[in-house]
């Protein structure tokens, strides 16, 4: 068998778009099946059975979103509960939930309506990112079937009045950090909000809000007619489930698919997307959850269950499952400077450390990419990102710190070997002569 | 942080097109009365959409209709990297993906291509019909290298997949859309590993079920 889920266990079958992603085919394939029933079992057994099956969030942190959603207030007092989605998917090496959106649209509409209710939203905001023209309309008409058909909408066939809007972004990666994204939302710059007050408390224009990412939504319905236990089936302690994962970067064919969560980073590669380019033998390293983690070396990868838990054992992190392959011929340092960069580009400029930081970083980063460097600047890069890292509002400057953090940790002979090739190849430099002498 | 400024050169006035105008209001009405301001990064994209870029004459509009000051319009078209501050190709703008994931597959070439056809990136080409530019991860990594050029995605790239998309736009056509490497979406090139099944597709999914541990009756609603 290739990988170790069945089909039958899937839940996005419909992921490559090979069938009708609207409302005829979505319920052929069992969506919008028994909705009601569930909404008929109460919002205790909705947030009890999501807890349950173990899902932890799929937008990057694994917090549990059954956890995350006990969190909004027991009643609705003065102020309207609102659910917000984030589907502003922006984490380099990350595009799963753009497939939720174009090809199994109503797997979200319907996990929408059913977090709504469980956490007494009438309303729901799906935040897209800008640049998803195409994904947004094909939402947009999905949304459309739905209302038409009453499955949303007021006096809908659930009987909880229920509206769903889409809203979209203006490309800036920030507005994925979930206080941005509601500042966005509310039609300013998407710079972060100190927390506290948590959205649960003051979210959207200040009322009780969670915001969930689009994978974590769209598993919702299946989980709870298939059972929390059969969710729970997969993976290992504590990192249950199915998971999209999407591998890019030196793969034979870089491919998004749906797997057993925990399954081993070889077979994922092997079975999945033909191997490495090259031969196994030629892997140099992994980032294995979108940009913002630390990458690990090929040699710690073979067995490595791709989950929460064993990742962060190696000091890295599942993060979006995003898999990033690079193989020996990748200039690991270009490639993180290029990711320093993306964080430059990105920083919102509220808090120093980031705004001045990840400008710094990313210069000095391209210099080491050229081997124009002293060796001792390796030590002061790597403690300016212990400087930018935990010193920011949001955890930006955490993941502009750690892939470089990563690759001093396990390619520091590289950056060395740069800079010694660099200063070879210019015969003189300074300190030279008195290096010599 | 990105550092972006309006245009030196800027038209006299703005005005909505009616179709433009009704969109904007479809924009408006998704949010509660007192929360227009939600609508400012759709309704500036819709500007975008009609006029190619966004002019401060767009921003003192949008301004008006939304209740906003100036500025905070001002603050929200410079801060999103997607609004474009000046004019752009009339054929095509090339939004070329340069992130790591599309690095390591080559979008440096593309790039390569883009200068060689268009002439420097961030500028209108000699002919305003082109103009390029190189973005942050738009997110369909498995596809890599890929481009985003007018709205929509063009993935699985090679130079000359682009270099003939760019002379089908020179020549007024508009190429189709997607993966140009002989797959559907994401799925591995040369067929899906998985999703074989038929029963998935057959409609034995959309039968009546029994959902597992559901409550007892009386403690149902």
């Amino acid at each position: 068998m290739v990988g170790i889920l069945e089909d039958k266990d899937r839940i996005f079958t419909n992921l490559y778009g090979f069938h009708d992603w609207g409302l005829e085919g979505a319920k052929q394939r069992g969506c919008w099946n028994a909705t009601k029933d569930i909404l008929s079992y109460g919002r205790d057994w909705i947030i009890t059975n999501v807890k349950n099956s173990g899902l932890r969030g799929r937008g990057g942190a694994g917090f549990s979103t059954g956890l995350k959603w006990s969190f909004m207030p027991k009643e609705v007092k003065d102020r309207p509960h609102y659910l917000v989605v984030n589907a502003d998917e922006s984490e380099p090496g990350t595009c799963k939930d753009r497939e939720i959106m174009r090809h199994d649209p109503h797997l979200l509409i319907e996990g929408c309506l059913i977090a709504s209710f469980a956490m007494q939203a009438h309303a729901c905001y799906i935040y897209i990112r800008g640049e998803y023209v195409f994904e947004r309309e094909r939402l947009e008409a999905a949304i459309k079937q739905a209302y038409e058909a009453k499955l949303v909408g007021k006096n809908n066939v659930h009987g909880w009045d229920f509206d769903i809007y889409v809203h979209h972004g203006g490309g800036a990666y920030i507005c994925g950090e979930e206080t941005a994204l509601l500042e966005s939302l509310e039609g300013k710059k998407g710079q972060p909000r100190l927390k506290p007050p948590f959205p649960a408390g003051a979210g959207l224009y200040g009322c009780p809000t969670t915001v969930n990412n689009v994978e974590s939504i769209a598993v919702v319905g299946t989980i709870l007619r298939r059972g929390a236990a059969w969710f729970a089936g997969f993976g290992a302690q504590n990192n249950t489930g199915t998971k999209l994962f999407c591998i890019s970067g030196h793969v034979e064919r870089p491919c998004n698919v749906e797997e057993a969560m925990s399954i081993p980073f070889r077979q994922l590669i092997e079975d999945h997307c033909g191997g490495i380019r090259g031969g196994w033998g030629n892997l140099k390293a992994v980032i294995p959850g979108g940009s913002s983690v630390p990458m690990i070396p090929a040699e710690q990868c073979e067995n490595m269950p791709m989950d929460f838990d064993t990742l962060r054992g190696l000091g890295s992190g599942l993060g979006t499952a995003a898999v990033i392959v690079m193989d020996k011929s990748t200039d690991l340092i270009k490639a993180i400077a290029r990711l320093s960069y993306f964080y430059k580009h990105e920083s919102c400029g509220q808090c120093t450390p980031c705004r001045e930081g990840t400008g710094w970083m990313w210069r000095v980063m391209e210099r080491m990419a050229k081997g124009d460097a002293d060796p001792k600047e390796i030590d002061i890069l790597l403690d300016v990102t212990k400087q930018v890292e935990g010193h920011t509002i949001c955890a930006l400057g955490d993941a502009a710190a750690w892939p470089i953090q990563g690759l001093i940790r396990h390619f520091r002979h590289e950056i060395e070997d740069r800079i010694a090739q660099y200063r070879s190849s210019k015969g003189n430099f300074a300190g030279h002569s008195i290096a010599a002498e | 942080m990105s550092v972006r400024r309006l245009a030196a050169v800027q038209p006299d006035s703005f005005a909505f097109k009616p179709e433009t105008l009704e969109k904007a209001n479809w924009w408006i009405a998704k949010y509660p009365e007192n929360r227009r301001q939600s609508a400012v990064i759709p309704i500036l994209w819709l500007i975008q959409k009609q006029e190619g870029w966004v002019s401060e004459p767009a921003i003192a509009v949008v301004a008006e209709m939304l209740g906003m000051a100036r500025i905070r319009v001002y603050e929200v078209a410079t801060f999103y990297t997607m609004f474009m501050l000046e004019p752009v190709g009339s054929a095509a703008l090339i939004q070329v993906c340069g992130t790591t994931p599309c690095q390591l597959r080559g979008s440096e070439a593309l790039m390569k291509v883009c200068k060689d056809k268009i002439g420097p990136k961030d500028k209108l080409s000699a002919d305003g019909k082109f103009y390029w530019q190189e973005v942050e991860c738009l997110g369909a990594c498995t596809n890599a290298p890929m481009a985003q050029i007018n709205d929509y995605f063009y993935e699985d790239l090679t130079p000359d997949n682009l270099a003939q998309i760019i002379d089908d736009f020179a020549a007024g056509k508009t190429p189709k859309t997607g993966p140009y490497n002989g797959r559907f979406t994401s799925e591995p090139l040369g067929g899906a590993t998985t999703l074989k099944d038929p029963s998935l597709y057959d409609g034995s999914a959309a039968k009546p079920l029994k959902i597992p541990n559901a409550p007892e009756a009386e403690v149902k609603a």
